[in-house]
């Protein structure tokens, strides 16, 4: 039971260059994988891909499979793989309906689409609502929402379709430290309540330290290194990848290039 | 960064009865605001087709008369006030043509150099901008006193598709998006040097970085809002799961039929020549 990338090489429509892969990649039930890269390294790409966006919906063409669960993601349709692996997206108006009048309908906009008992669909939504944490925000109005509200909001709508994994491409790019903080949170929280598998792009690699499991750097669109996310950010290759080390690894560096001994103790807050 | 006040957190608990929480059972209140969107649409049908249909003043004149009572009642007038004046640019337009240019006639009010306005002229500029506010304004009410959320499960309960539920929804949301969107590339143009301001003609220069950056953001924004809907099972086969449904009633169906037969005997009456 995973996301399954296998070979996977992806071209948009109209362009001779793959923008991702080859790229076998897995993410787990469960766990938290990061994707870091430069910009225009195939963050987005790979997202679109593993959620099975693209091409299903963006078009182009994928080369290689993506398996969720043992199923080809080529078979399924948009609906159907909105039940297996939810997708957020890093523009936070863009998520939402905006035809509806509170944050309430907002998450059950998912689920009533799905055609649910009116029953289960409050169910999933307050469920929702809770495992993101901010059931207090259910009776406000979408459109006069914080860009990190709107976001959560967002991510409580995914999740009301009880996805088991979760695809996130940025979602704390238009955030401030607040609203980012606001949304790691939600993650660590949703990971923990729905054991959903996460796959998350992100620049912010402080964010990734924090949450991640596991890491992929992605360089034009392949695999330039991977592996457990404390090894990977403190990889020294990684500020050549056009990727910022998260503080504690370049404050340890400064340290260190200092001549400064760290003690055991010392490491221990670092982390 | 708070995520709501305890009185907020205190009216999210959820109702007893189906755990649905009243902000979203919300009634309207009032005579007006309460009744059936589809009922205040074929309200506003029946006055702009009798603005349009009663000859001479009579049409206009009473269907405004109306809506001001309904606007007054509902609370609405400032608004319906305020979005009436973006009509100002087009009856002036609608004046000005007719006032000086209305073929055949010949009963000049003065001559002001090569132009003379005409009594005609400025009856029938006053007569058309009177069914055009008429017009505008019973779209106005109609649109001010129904919750578009309401007016879209009405449509759904009707049987319109979740496609053209959400184009509806998606159109009446449009242009306070836009307006939105335009004020906020405004104020980047703005903080990056363009100077809005002053003589008109530096205003209509304003327009062309406003105009780039206002479609081709739509056009990009349109991939990305398909795709999360797609992530929300939009194109799910089947019906729609409706939380709430509008009230509707014997009464207001029987207002319906009324206001579709009078639409329809006004209509007929015109084309027979018996109304004017």
């Amino acid at each position: 039971m995973a996301i399954e990338l296998v070979g996977a090489t992806y071209r948009y429509a109209g362009t001779a260059v793959p923008a991702l892969g080859p790229l076998d990649l897995r993410v787990e039930p469960g766990a938290v994988t990061g994707v870091v890269g430069a910009n225009d390294s195939g963050k987005t790409t790979l997202c679109l891909v593993a959620a099975g966006m693209a091409p299903a919906v963006v078009g182009g063409k994928l080369a290689g499979s993506v398996i969720i669960d043992g199923v080809d993601a080529a078979g399924l349709r948009p609906h159907e793989l909105a039940q297996l692996c939810g997708l957020l997206l890093q523009h936070a108006a863009t998520q939402l309906t905006h035809t509806t009048a509170t944050v309430f309908e907002e998450v059950a906009f998912g689920p009533c689409n799905l055609g649910l008992p009116a029953n289960d669909v409050i169910e999933r939504v307050w469920g929702a609502l809770g495992a993101v944490g901010i059931d207090a925000l259910a009776p406000r109005d979408p459109a006069r929402l914080s860009g990190g509200q709107a976001q959560l909001v967002a991510l409580a709508a995914v999740l009301a379709l009880r996805p088991r994994y979760l695809v996130l491409d940025e979602p704390t790019s238009e955030l401030d430290p607040a609203g980012t903080a606001m949304v790691a949170d939600a993650l660590v929280r949703a990971a923990r309540e729905t054991g959903a598998g996460i796959l998350l792009a992100e620049h912010k690699t402080d964010v990734l330290a924090r949450i991640a499991d596991r890491m992929v750097v992605l360089d034009a669109g392949t695999a330039a290194i991977s592996g457990g996310a404390p090894e990977v950010l403190a990889d020294p290759r990684l500020a050549g990848l056009g990727v910022d080390p998260p503080v504690r690894v370049r404050l340890e560096r400064a340290i260190l290039s200092a001549g400064i001994e760290l003690s055991t103790s010392a490491r221990e807050v670092l982390a | 960064m708070s995520i709501g006040t305890p009185a907020q957190i205190a009216s999210a608990a959820p109702d007893s009865r189906r755990g649905l929480p009243d902000y979203v059972l919300r009634r309207p209140t009032g005579l007006y605001r309460s009744l059936n969107p589809a009922t205040k649409l074929a309200i506003a049908a029946l006055q702009v087709v009798a603005a349009f249909v009663v000859p001479g003043w009579l049409g206009p004149v009473a269907v405004l008369a109306v809506l001001v009572v309904v606007a007054v009642a509902t609370r609405t007038l400032r608004d319906t006030v305020r979005i009436g004046l973006a009509a100002v640019p087009l009856v002036v337009s609608i004046m000005v043509v007719n006032l000086f240019l209305l073929p055949g006639a010949a009963d000049p009010i003065g001559r002001f150099g090569p132009l003379a306005p005409t009594w005609t002229g400025l009856q029938f500029g006053l007569l058309t901008s009177a069914r055009l506010l008429a017009f505008s304004t019973a779209i106005t009410v109609a649109y001010l006193t129904t919750p578009v959320d309401d007016l879209l499960a009405d449509l759904s309960r009707r049987g319109l598709g979740r496609r053209g539920v959400f184009v509806v929804g998606a159109g009446v949301q449009m242009v306070p998006r836009t307006l939105e969107r335009a004020g906020e590339i405004m104020d980047a143009q703005r903080a990056r040097g363009l100077d809005t301001e002053g003589r008109i003609w530096r205003r209509a220069r304003a327009v062309v970085p406003l105009a780039g950056p206002l479609v081709l953001g739509a056009l990009t924004e349109v991939e990305e809002r398909t795709m999360a809907l797609e992530a929300r099972a939009f194109s799910a086969p089947g019906r729609q799961t409706l939380l709430r449904v509008p009230a509707d009633s014997t009464r207001e169906r029987l207002i319906r039929w009324i206001a579709l037969a009078a639409i329809l005997a006004m209509a007929a009456l015109r084309l027979t020549g018996r109304m004017g």
